[in-house]
């Protein structure tokens, strides 16, 4: 290969100038301004007075995930809102990873900032495990977000969702409101995720209260809009006649809604799940065959901060006993409804 | 490379006509497993299997990975590959969604998928041509950052077509048919045939074959291999332009999560329609027929509720048949 370098170098430079001019010219379509404003966590903190009083200074690091999801964005988005109400917080927040590598050497940082606590939603919880057990030892309370280490060493307070229940009260949901007769589908997430089997399992345990009720079908929409599109036409196609279906995500959702509409469909009742913003949007708008949505609530970054700041204090929940934080606090999966779609429309994520 | 300079082309009416024989067999074969699909759809589920409906519902889901396949096509037979066109979609649907570009309207919206798709295909091309990177390496990078600028944009969020655009949403329903068939699928099947003229009746067709069989002998006999090669990386993103429109009328919304592994579709229907992957020689209604197979395999495995994964097994299995029966086919154009 004896190609002359100048030369290459030059057409490397110029293609390099067309592909910013490319980029420049087409940056004016780029904004994506007027958006809402950060939600606020659910219920003020003045509620309980002796601890939402100003205290001992508390600094906070926060290692989150990349946002390549509404749910993950609206987490990052939630602890930042969160910390901004207490004057007593400082949060340390490093830049969102999905590589655990990469967030493995970022808590690392923190821990040689010497933050008071701790908050991780782990690229993989049985990856960081050890990042987490760091900090522990290190003397740095950790609160672990959602995907669960593997060790209880590892963190001082788990806080997370409930796919099984999840499934479960949307089983539940559907059952009642088809008084324990008919067919349903199930629009999955991703099969080899584990929390896709544990909604599937809730779902079909709930089911079973329904000696009635006969699940008629099921497809895997990959948590994806185009993906969801696709799966629910199919489905549609494959099941003329059926009472319900409950669709594990409402960013899928959209999609699968789309499905519905282009088939001209309004003869049965949906559920989904997750509790995204333009799904509560359409069931207060009631005009779709969405009645329903069954949370996995992105509050609970919120809530994360709050307890690291209780933790840095030293101080207790104040409606429980206890002297101390609870090791483990499983949220409730919530099913949002036409009637009570106020409530939780202000945490919902896009 | 000494290789390929030293074996002289055949004359062009034999090689032609056998070129047309292995076409016809691996069109015959795809064609066979088609029936094969329907049969076995008519048999496990013919109420819901034998119906307009279905055709219908099998020729729109297969509609945005067949006008992606078309210029798939035509960049592989020029000798080339484009990895890029799943997240070139996903850049070109985030794009056209946002809040700034949905306050120009659906023509707004059109305009910039297109100018996303034919913007994308520009920089790989030059890159390719005139930059002189491999072109897998230069896609695989375009497949990189434009999916990582997809996620910047959109900041993980899936944007929804607002209001005042429903009337480009409102193509996707049934009120949008033209004589009973969906406007996607009238887009998909113009670009089919739109590609199979300029591919086999034109000269820019012609040098297509010919960059793609031996890039030496094209540029000796005067065909502009670099600016024709750019061209086909263009063309590739145009179609990825317009699958983009149509996946926003599909989807009501852009996210960078789209177009995810599209490039694996693409890339697999073209092989199994029986274009050789090293270029030269290759077939546009093989390609739309390997998008069918497919389609039809998805719609057949959801109708009677089997799971994805034995569905990626079937797929994987055709892939195969596919390649040994082209082996065959090659073998004897080369014997005779």
């Amino acid at each position: 290969m004896t190609t002359p370098r100048s030369g290459l170098n030059r057409r490397g430079f110029l293609a390099a100038a067309s592909a910013l001019g490319v980029g420049a010219v087409a940056t004016a379509c780029t904004g994506n301004t007027d958006e809402p404003t950060a939600p606020a966590a659910n219920n003020a903190p003045a509620q309980n007075a002796q601890n939402s009083a100003p205290g001992k200074k508390v600094v906070v690091g926060f290692a989150g995930p990349q946002a390549d999801h509404g749910w993950l964005n609206a987490i990052n988005v939630n602890a930042k809102a969160e910390a901004a109400k207490y004057t007593d917080v400082e949060l340390v927040v490093t830049e969102g990873s999905n590589d655990a590598a990469v967030q493995a050497s970022q808590v690392d940082s923190l821990i040689s900032r010497k933050v008071d606590v701790l908050v991780i939603l782990p690229a993989d919880g049985k990856q960081m495990t050890p990042a987490g057990r760091k900090a522990m030892d290190a003397g740095i309370p950790v609160i672990n977000l959602d995907r669960i280490f593997d060790s209880s060493q590892s963190y001082r307070t788990w806080v997370g969702g409930d796919n099984y229940r999840m499934g479960l009260n949307a089983g539940t949901y559907i059952g009642q409101k088809l008084g324990g007769k008919g067919t349903v589908l199930e629009l999955a997430g991703i099969d080899t995720l584990e929390l896709t089997q544990q909604r599937s399992q809730g779902f079909d345990d709930a089911l079973k209260n329904f000696p009635g009720i006969q699940k008629a079908g099921r497809a895997a929409a990959e948590f994806n809009v185009q993906t969801g599109q696709s799966r629910m036409a199919e489905l549609l196609q494959a099941h003329p006649k059926f009472d319900a279906i409950w669709n594990h995500d409402d960013d899928q959702g959209i999609g699968a809604l789309q499905a519905v509409q282009q088939a001209g469909r309004t003869d049965f009742l949906m559920v989904g799940g997750a509790g995204s913003k333009a799904a509560m949007e359409q069931i207060k708008a009631d005009s779709s065959v969405l009645k329903a949505t069954v949370l996995y609530p992105p509050t609970m970054s919120a809530s994360a901060i709050r307890l690291a700041r209780l933790l840095g204090q030293a101080k207790g929940l104040g409606d429980l006993a206890e002297q101390e934080i609870p090791a483990s606090v499983t949220l409730f999966s919530a099913v949002v409804t036409k009637e009570n779609v106020d409530k939780y429309l202000p945490f919902s994520f896009e | 490379m000494t290789e390929q300079v030293v074996v002289a082309d055949p004359p062009p009416t034999r090689r032609g006509f056998s070129m047309r024989r292995m076409k016809d067999v691996q069109n015959l074969g795809l064609v066979a497993v088609l029936v094969l699909l329907a049969i076995a759809g008519t048999v496990t589920k013919p109420d819901q299997f034998l119906s307009t409906d279905n055709l219908i519902l099998v020729l729109t889901l297969a509609s945005i990975v067949g006008v992606i396949t078309v210029g798939m096509t035509f960049v592989i037979i020029g000798g080339g590959i484009d990895l890029s066109v799943g997240a070139v979609v996903a850049l070109s649907t985030v794009w056209a969604t946002t809040k700034a570009t949905q306050s120009y309207g659906i023509g707004g919206i059109i305009f910039c998928a297109l100018a996303v798709g034919v913007g994308c295909g520009l920089v790989s091309g030059l890159l390719i041509a005139y930059g002189k990177l491999v072109a897998f390496i230069a896609t695989i990078a375009m497949l990189a950052s434009a999916r990582g600028l997809a996620i910047q944009l959109s900041q993980g969020k899936t944007q929804v077509v607002n209001f005042q655009n429903q009337g480009l949403v409102d193509l996707g329903y049934k009120k949008s048919y033209i004589l009973g068939i969906p406007p996607l699928v009238i887009i998909f099947v113009i670009v089919a045939i739109l590609g199979w003229i300029v591919l086999n009746r034109t000269t820019f067709g012609r040098r297509t074959f010919a960059i793609g069989g031996n890039p030496e002998a094209a540029r000796l006999a005067g065909i502009d291999v670099k600016r024709h090669t750019l061209s086909l990386y263009v063309l590739s993103g145009l179609c990825c332009g317009i699958a983009s429109v149509m996946l926003v009328i599909l989807t009501s919304s852009g996210t960078s999560a789209n177009g995810n592994l599209y490039e694996l579709d693409a890339i697999a229907a073209v092989i199994i329609g029986g274009t050789l992957l090293s270029g030269g020689r290759g077939s546009l209604v093989g390609s739309v027929l390997g998008v069918l197979v497919f389609t039809l395999i998805s719609v057949l495995f959801t109708l009677n509720n089997l799971p994805t994964a034995v569905q990626q097994i079937a797929k994987g299995a055709i892939i195969v048949v596919a390649v040994l029966v082209q082996r065959r086919a090659s073998n004897e154009r080369t014997s005779s």
